[in-house]
């Protein structure tokens, strides 16, 4: 048995990189697919409003791990190469896209409906109405929200381990293997992600007090 | 695409999805349960408690809700078996989600109980209701009933969330499509048929949150309207 040492922790904190740049594919795929859920969302045509709802309710009631399992297995059967990170990336983004299209489609309806009248009679037509009106108002309102989600996916990233990625969590089970301190290591393991969540969580809920201050 | 799909290993394999489900039932049942109540004493204390209990209180929270389930579910598997309390499968995963649902509870119930206006506390002192009554009837059923729907979804993501626990074995719905693919490399086809069983659930336990509700808040009941 090998003692645990501080080239372990090193190890893993190597690994975390791995969770901080899933975190990033997540959030930036998830943002690339969900600002259109959201707008879908609030469409004025029933057709989208319908497409982008089903497609929410699906990926909000199947748990992320079968997701992945879907994303991993399906890759095989479409014939390309099983790679974990791809896998991870489609999953993380299908995932990531359900919750922040109906967290920004919350902040898109928050905006208040005079200001749609008010653009209304200015004669801007409906991208500008978007562009220039109510999505710069509806980002304020989001910011808290979507950080706190950001918080969500730092830790689901954690699941990529069971299709065998090498991120944090995996990384904390290698190392359990050869060393065998499990509650050591898993605490070590969930200080670090601790250490990469709870500034994300004091952020979020200090632009909340700050969004509501005026009110 | 030449890929066959082939759905044949349900004729033999359905009794193990059927266990399995109800076996995610049993859990998922017992740690709302268990996980509501000691969110919902812990959100006592962290309004109503002495500086220390709220700090500790306040930790338990932190710790819980900036860590990933499934590093909770580790420690409490392989870390506690290792320090020599040996736990099975299906205690530790009643015991994780437990501590996450109660984490999370906190935090829900706390705001409820905090909705709640002091005039309310003043009325109940003045018709000499007990202190438990006051909690009860005055502080406790009220502010659950407007943090109700956010109650309930949390529900169904930890119902969603014990996925993670066939990482240790738990034989529950993961675990068995986990094995029945290691059977029959029918992959693809067993997750599919476990993701509509999942629906299926979210679905079963969102009109069973419902029906509690109609039940719990007699406004709700008689007037059809949340408070």
């Amino acid at each position: 048995m090998i003692q645990l040492s501080s080239t372990h922790i090193l190890y893993l904190i190597e690994a975390a990189r791995w969770t901080v740049l899933l975190s990033l594919i997540a959030f930036a795929g998830g943002a690339l697919v969900g600002l259109p859920l959201a707008l879908m969302r609030v469409s004025r045509s029933k057709l989208l409003r319908g497409l982008a709802s089903v497609y929410i309710q699906i990926v909000q009631g199947t748990p992320l791990l079968i997701v992945l399992f879907l994303s991993y297995f399906g890759l095989g059967i479409l014939g390309y190469k099983l790679d974990p990170l791809v896998a991870a990336g489609i999953s993380f983004t299908i995932y990531a896209a359900a919750f922040l299209g109906e967290i920004w489609r919350g902040c898109i309806e928050a905006v208040p409906k005079t200001q749609w009248e008010a653009s209304d009679c200015l004669g801007l037509n409906p991208v500008q109405q978007y562009a220039y009106v109510i999505l710069p108002q509806a980002v304020r309102i989001a910011t808290p929200p979507t950080v706190g989600f950001m918080v969500q996916i730092v830790k689901n990233t954690s699941l990529a381990s069971v299709i065998g990625f090498v991120e944090l969590a995996r990384a904390g089970q290698i190392v359990n293997n050869s060393t065998f301190e499990p509650f050591v290591i898993f605490a070590v393991v969930g200080a670090i992600y601790f250490a990469i969540c709870y500034p994300l969580s004091v952020a979020s809920r200090h632009l909340e007090r700050k969004a509501n201050a005026g009110r | 695409m030449s890929y066959k799909f082939d759905f044949e290993f349900l004729a033999e394999r359905w009794p193990d999805f059927v266990a399995g489900a109800w076996l995610t039932i049993q859990l998922t049942v017992a740690s709302i349960a268990l996980g509501f109540l000691v969110g919902t004493v812990c959100a006592l204390a962290r309004v109503y408690g002495g500086p220390v209990l709220r700090r500790i209180v306040g930790v338990y929270v932190e710790a819980i809700r900036n860590t990933p389930l499934l590093i909770q579910i580790f420690i409490v598997y392989f870390g506690l078996s290792s320090l020599g309390l040996k736990l099975s499968a299906e205690v530790s995963a009643i015991v994780a989600l437990t501590v996450n649902m109660g984490a999370y509870t906190t935090e829900i119930m706390r705001a409820g109980i905090q909705s709640i206006q002091r005039t309310q506390l003043e009325a109940a002192d003045c018709l000499g209701l007990t202190r438990l009554q006051t909690i009860l009837h005055v502080v406790l059923l009220p502010a659950m009933e407007r943090v109700y729907p956010a109650l309930s979804s949390q529900f169904v993501l930890l119902m969603l969330a014990s996925s993670i626990t066939s990482q240790i074995s738990a034989e529950e719905l993961t675990a068995t499509a986990n094995l029945v693919q290691s059977d029959t490399y029918r992959s693809f086809e067993v997750y599919v048929i476990v993701a509509v069983v999942y629906l299926a659930l979210s679905a079963l336990y969102r009109f069973a949150l419902w029906a509690i509700g109609l039940v719990l808040f007699e406004r709700r009941r008689r007037l059809g309207t949340p408070l």
